[in-house]
């Protein structure tokens, strides 16, 4: 168990501490699960780094067309903030879904992300908005894209005995675009998914074929999973119930989801795929049309 | 250790706690306060619901230091000078209590929503307390109960009884 806990009032001084610690200190934001994690001793620290409470790091704001979000922005927040709900529904509706109210109260973003679970739905509405996450390290900040990050399930390539993830940012969906999440799982709230499906797609000049489509699934790989193949084949493809099924099929064909003693088989989940794939794009599409 | 000071059901209280205790352990253990209760411990059912800063958040997954300069209520702030609050008072009359386990901390999840929107709808309810698992009610009384208290807050505030 942590020996110290403390809280950071700067990005740099948060730095600090875990430089100094060498190792042995970790960054908590939420904590909603690396307590539990600490507490079965599936992870360890002799020190708790809290980030919560560093100011700017809780805002929401619209640069230049970009949407930025800061690390610590709560899973509450996003799904109520006007601007993400009407600029980035994906996310909203995906924050809405996550855990419990309580959850959603101290969960944050950053944490979702970090956590690197293959089906988080913070997760999988950043990576289907093409999102990039801002790190800060030693020697300086850097964006890189939020695919890069994942390693595994479970398993973050942002060291947070080392460094420290500070932002997003993805691009504001406008006119044309659209953007939506489904999701199955046992109960319809506090539950972990059977299978979520984050789609945002745009659409030509008169709306009635894609211009491009982004789909993003999870538990279907290791990490949190693009559909290339499938979005491949939406490519100036006409709009219709037939082209996004087929879109699914394809998504499926892609996906390698594993069997789920808990949640759900393999056989089970390949046949989800098809339908929450059909429905995201039905449902961003309408979105798309205003 | 150490000092953890927070207003906690409106008086200000500084307790000494370890770094990795967690805030439940330190209301029951450190404080005597008893009514919030450990269920799952892992943040699956909500006995352990506590208010802070406004909103509902599980005291078994919060490390107590994060309480620190914060405003904590429990279940033991709801009733003033020995009169019951609202939905203490509709839960009893709508038989929203069986075993009482759950009761708490969905008082604690009800009371966050109806101090944010004094007039939530059903759905609006019905999310507030999908976080709180009660294995006896069916939860139909509950909502129920909750209903009921935001009429009879609505009717106290009219006679400045609350």
């Amino acid at each position: 168990m942590w020996q110290e806990y403390l809280f950071p009032s700067s990005v740099e001084e948060a730095l600090t501490m875990l430089a100094e610690r060498e190792g042995r200190a970790r960054l908590v934001a939420g904590g909603t699960d690396l307590i539990i994690q600490l507490t079965e001793g599936q992870r360890s620290a002799n020190c708790l780094v809290d980030i919560t409470r560093i100011p700017e790091l809780d805002k929401i704001t619209l640069e230049d067309g970009m949407i930025v979000l800061g690390a610590n922005v709560t899973h509450r927040q996003a799904a109520e903030s006007p601007l993400i709900r009407e600029r980035a529904t994906v996310l909203a509706e995906a924050c809405r879904a996550m855990g419990s109210l309580q959850i959603r109260n101290v969960g944050t973003l950053g944490g979702n992300v970090v956590n690197a679970m293959p089906a988080a739905d913070g997760s999988l509405a950043l990576l289907a908005l093409e999102a990039e996450a801002e790190i800060a390290h030693g020697t300086g900040r850097v964006w890189v894209p939020l695919q890069d990050l994942f390693a595994g399930p479970g398993v973050s390539r942002v060291d947070s005995t080392r460094e420290m993830l500070t932002a997003f940012r993805f691009q504001a969906l406008s006119e044309r675009q659209g953007s939506a999440l489904e999701r199955i799982a046992r109960r319809r709230a506090l539950a972990l998914p059977i299978l979520i499906c984050a789609v945002v797609v745009t659409l030509n000049e008169d709306s009635q074929a894609f211009d491009s489509a982004r789909i993003a699934l999870g538990p279907v790989a290791p990490v949190p999973f693009r559909t290339s193949q499938a979005e491949e084949s939406l490519r100036g493809a006409p709009i219709g119930r037939e082209t996004m099924a087929r879109a699914g099929e394809i998504a499926m064909q892609e996906s390698q989801p594993r069997s789920s003693l808990l949640r759900a088989s393999k056989e089970y989940r390949e046949e989800v795929i098809k339908v929450l794939v059909r429905r995201g794009l039905e449902r961003a599409v309408q979105v798309a049309r205003g | 250790m150490y000092p953890l000071t927070m207003t906690l059901n409106g008086e200000s209280v500084t307790v000494e706690v370890e770094p990795s205790d967690l805030l439940v352990d330190v209301l029951r253990d450190k404080l005597g306060l008893t009514g919030t209760k450990i269920g799952c411990n892992e943040g699956e059912c909500g006995a352990c619901t506590v208010i802070m800063d406004g909103q509902a958040v599980l005291s078994c997954l919060l490390p107590a230091m994060k309480a620190h300069g914060r405003e904590v209520v429990t279940v033991e702030g709801l009733s003033h000078d020995g009169e019951l609050h609202p939905l203490q008072q509709a839960f009893i009359e709508r038989g929203a209590v069986q075993c009482g386990y759950c009761t708490s901390g969905l008082l604690m999840s009800a009371k966050a929503l109806l101090d944010e929107n004094p007039r939530p709808s059903i759905e609006e309810i019905e999310e507030a307390i999908a976080g709180n698992l009660c294995r006896c009610t069916g939860y139909f009384q509950i909502v129920e109960a909750i209903e009921a208290a935001i009429e009879l807050r609505s009717e106290r505030l009219d006679t400045a009884h609350f």
